[in-house]
């Protein structure tokens, strides 16, 4: 997901300000009453906006369309801060009906403010819903065991990316333990090679690194109990480990010495990892189409993929899997026409919505998706992925999606102290266990 | 030239003014100033009134405001990152201004010669200026970039290296306007004055120093007050070059305000950051006109 990169990516500045001025003018009533009537439907405008537009136009052209007497309009935001705009929308009388979210904690707000429709029941009551979506993915943008977002993107497990032809060369195999990993740098440093490309002034790949050590080590149960809001989950031995475990990464040179100046959003980090300057790169499944937009000769022959290495000792099993399950549409529960939302979302089970998700390169996480796979540009990748997301035991929301939005900031800028040397793995874990 | 005729020019835009019409004939209606006083009314006053408002209040962006009382200003003041982004603030302004200062004040006497080239190459220094901030941050942006920049480095990532980037590119896009106030500043130094000081066997060291600078004395005050409330401003650089960091070691009081309001939705601190900044900025301007003499500027060159 390019989305989730780009969100970080410039603010402008002048026009939030100015928007957060006319919405403190109106924040009264939403759009009330109930139904027949247009309904607008707001996401994130990147290049993968084109098959919520397909579905739209079929939604619309739909007996479902008819009998609600709903049409549904797409307002695309572009580019940056989305989340940012999103709250600015949702504070005014201008909200969305249907949104595009990333579950969890990006949610959250709004379910505290009652602007969410809870749709635990219709899915429960409707086989298309119930059965249409891989279980994990449904149940990992859920809060307090409610649903309130249909999958409606493709899966964003985190995977570790290595150069099949550096290793080669360097007679290495990728990693499944750690001390395997560990005598890989030891072996690439000599070679001259930086062990991992890391976008450190982006942040949220360095927090990719803590988000699998923590679940390596302590298992998912450790972040599970910060989640659901026990700030002294942080205490857990674990988080102390990783941290520690990070730091000597970094002593011991595995990011090189620029990675803290190295953005992933301006393609730096890619751009390292393809030019052979890093052998692997802890990265999203989205490294796969940005590898193969700006060097396809590279995401063809040598790009190499597999599961993060098991923590020797550690709790956590070798199939976990962390990152982003996918985004998810949510319902504002002020809508006009609540049964055409719904039935909008419905399409996001379809065959041809998965068919649209495939041909773009996305792993779809419907449950019909496996049998469709073979069409995806590249099949090896898109089953890999598909089957890490299926068999995963547990699968942990990207600790910035899963964290009380007021936290998160504070939980990104204590990480990046930490892996710029501003702090030590005790004071870190001090500071984020005081988050609150 | 009648003299009814120069009259009308006076008249701002002849808006009926006779000749002879009385002692006001050179002042318009103050009507005039209405389109000025709603706009700033609209974009300035009123958001500010309401930023204002919003610093007493707990408000996510969602529902309405509830009131907080005085809760986000204990919170201010306790902030240990509100005192980490004063020292940052106060030094950027500091550093920024020395910088800019020294640099456009030798550019802009230099590029006061009436040589050609001196002409045509001050055209150029002054591109910088007409781009936009973002841009400019972009583009440095790249150019520090640690593999594949310019300047290879690791210099976003250190605290030192993070703020003087902020200091230089700032510099980079302000200087050549700055250039430009002491080009205009020393091109009104009376030619005579130095041909009475070769005559009186001054280098021109001595030129410089003795006739040069005290001079520019005024011009370096109006120069010295824009770039100091401007620097208060600075938000693009550091949001785009460093998004205050490494850390938070280069989040300056805007950029706090901004990771407040959008980026932890806690818009009441926010806007008691922002009333804070605005009081603060206020405070410190009203403080240079007074020090510096500046509001009551007078020509130098009176009775020559």
């Amino acid at each position: 997901m390019e989305s989730y990169s780009r969100r970080w990516f410039l603010g402008a500045g002048a026009t939030l300000v100015s928007a957060a001025g006319l919405t403190a003018c109106g924040s009264g009533s939403g759009s009330g009453g109930s139904g027949g009537g247009a309904i607008t439907a707001m996401v994130y405008g990147d290049d993968a906006v084109k098959i919520q537009v397909k579905s739209v136009d079929r939604f619309n052209a739909s007996a479902d369309a008819k009998r609600t007497k709903g049409k549904v309009k797409l307002q695309k935001i572009p580019g940056s801060e989305y989340p940012a705009k999103l709250r600015t929308a949702m504070g005014s009388p201008n909200a969305p009906d249907v949104f595009f979210n990333w579950g969890g904690g990006s949610i959250k707000a709004y379910r505290d403010a009652n602007q969410l429709v809870d749709l635990t029941g219709t899915i429960e009551s409707d086989p298309v819903l119930k059965n249409g979506f891989l279980p994990s993915v449904l149940t990992a943008g859920a809060l307090g065991g409610k649903n309130y977002g249909i999958p409606m993107r493709g899966m964003q497990p985190v995977i570790l990316f290595y150069n099949k032809t550096l290793f080669a060369e360097q007679k290495l195999q990728p990693p499944t333990s750690w001390d395997q990993l560990l005598d890989n740098n030891a072996k690439l440093k000599k070679a001259g090679i930086t062990p991992f490309a890391l976008g450190g002034s982006d942040i949220w790949p360095e927090l990719m690194w803590l988000e699998y050590l923590v679940d390596r080590i302590g298992g998912p149960e450790v972040f599970d109990r910060i989640k659901n809001g026990d700030s002294s989950g942080w205490d857990d031995p674990a988080v102390l480990k990783a941290a520690e475990t990070v730091r000597q990464l970094i002593d011991d040179g595995a990011f090189g010495k620029g990675y803290s100046s190295v953005a992933y959003t301006n393609g730096g980090a890619p751009a390292m990892f393809a030019k052979g300057k890093a052998a692997m790169h802890l990265m999203g499944s989205w490294e796969y189409s940005t590898q193969l937009g700006k060097f396809p000769d590279f995401a063809k022959k040598d790009l190499g993929w597999c599961a993060f290495p098991k923590y020797d000792g550690g709790a956590g099993d070798i199939r976990n899997v962390v990152g982003n399950p996918t985004n998810y549409w949510s319902v504002n529960a002020r809508t006009s026409n609540k049964d055409a939302a719904i039935a909008f979302l419905r399409d996001c089970a379809s065959e041809a919505y998965t068919k649209d998700l495939i041909a773009n390169g996305d792993v779809p996480a419907t449950a019909n998706a496996a049998g469709l796979l073979d069409a995806s540009p590249n099949p090896e990748f898109a089953k890999f992925q598909y089957q890490m997301v299926q068999q995963a035991p547990a699968f942990t929301l990207s600790w910035d999606q899963a964290v009380d939005p007021d936290v998160q900031t504070p939980m990104l800028t204590e990480i990046n102290k930490l892996f710029v040397g501003k702090s030590s793995p005790s004071r870190f874990v001090a500071a984020l266990k005081g988050l609150k | 030239m009648s003299p009814s005729v120069t009259t009308r020019t006076k008249g701002g835009a002849g808006a009926g003014v006779r000749a002879g019409a009385g002692v006001r004939a050179g002042r318009p209606n103050a009507a005039w100033a209405l389109p000025a006083v709603l706009f700033f009314g609209f974009f300035a006053v009123v958001p500010m009134a309401l930023a204002f408002y919003l610093s007493f209040t707990k408000w996510n962006g969602l529902g309405d405001p509830q009131p907080a009382g005085l809760a986000n200003w204990r919170k201010l003041l306790d902030d240990p990152r509100l005192t980490q982004s004063l020292t940052v603030t106060v030094l950027l302004t500091v550093v920024s201004w020395v910088f800019q200062t020294v640099v456009s004040l030798l550019l802009g006497v230099w590029a006061a010669g009436r040589q050609r080239n001196r002409a045509i190459l001050s055209a150029v220094f002054f591109v910088p200026f007409l781009l936009s901030s973002t841009a400019i941050s972009l583009l440095f942006y790249a150019l520090l970039d640690p593999n594949f920049g310019l300047v290879r480095g690791d210099t976003l990532g250190s605290t030192s290296g993070a703020f003087l980037a902020i200091v230089f590119v700032g510099g980079w896009q302000f200087i050549p306007f700055h250039t430009l106030i002491y080009q205009g500043g020393a091109r009104q130094i009376p030619e005579v004055l130095y041909q009475a000081a070769a005559m009186d066997g001054a280098g021109r060291c001595r030129q410089f120093l003795s006739i040069t600078l005290p001079q520019l004395r005024n011009t370096a005050t109006t120069s010295g007050v824009l770039m100091i409330v401007g620097s208060l401003t600075y938000f693009e650089t550091v949001l785009i070059l460093t998004q205050g960091g490494p850390g938070t070691d280069t989040a300056i009081l805007p950029y706090l305000m901004y990771e407040a309001g959008f980026k932890n939705y806690d818009f009441g601190y926010a806007s008691a950051v922002a009333s804070f900044l605005v009081v603060a900025a206020t405070a410190l301007s009203l403080l240079l006109v007074r020090l510096t003499g500046f509001g009551a500027m007078r020509s130098t060159r009176e009775g020559m």
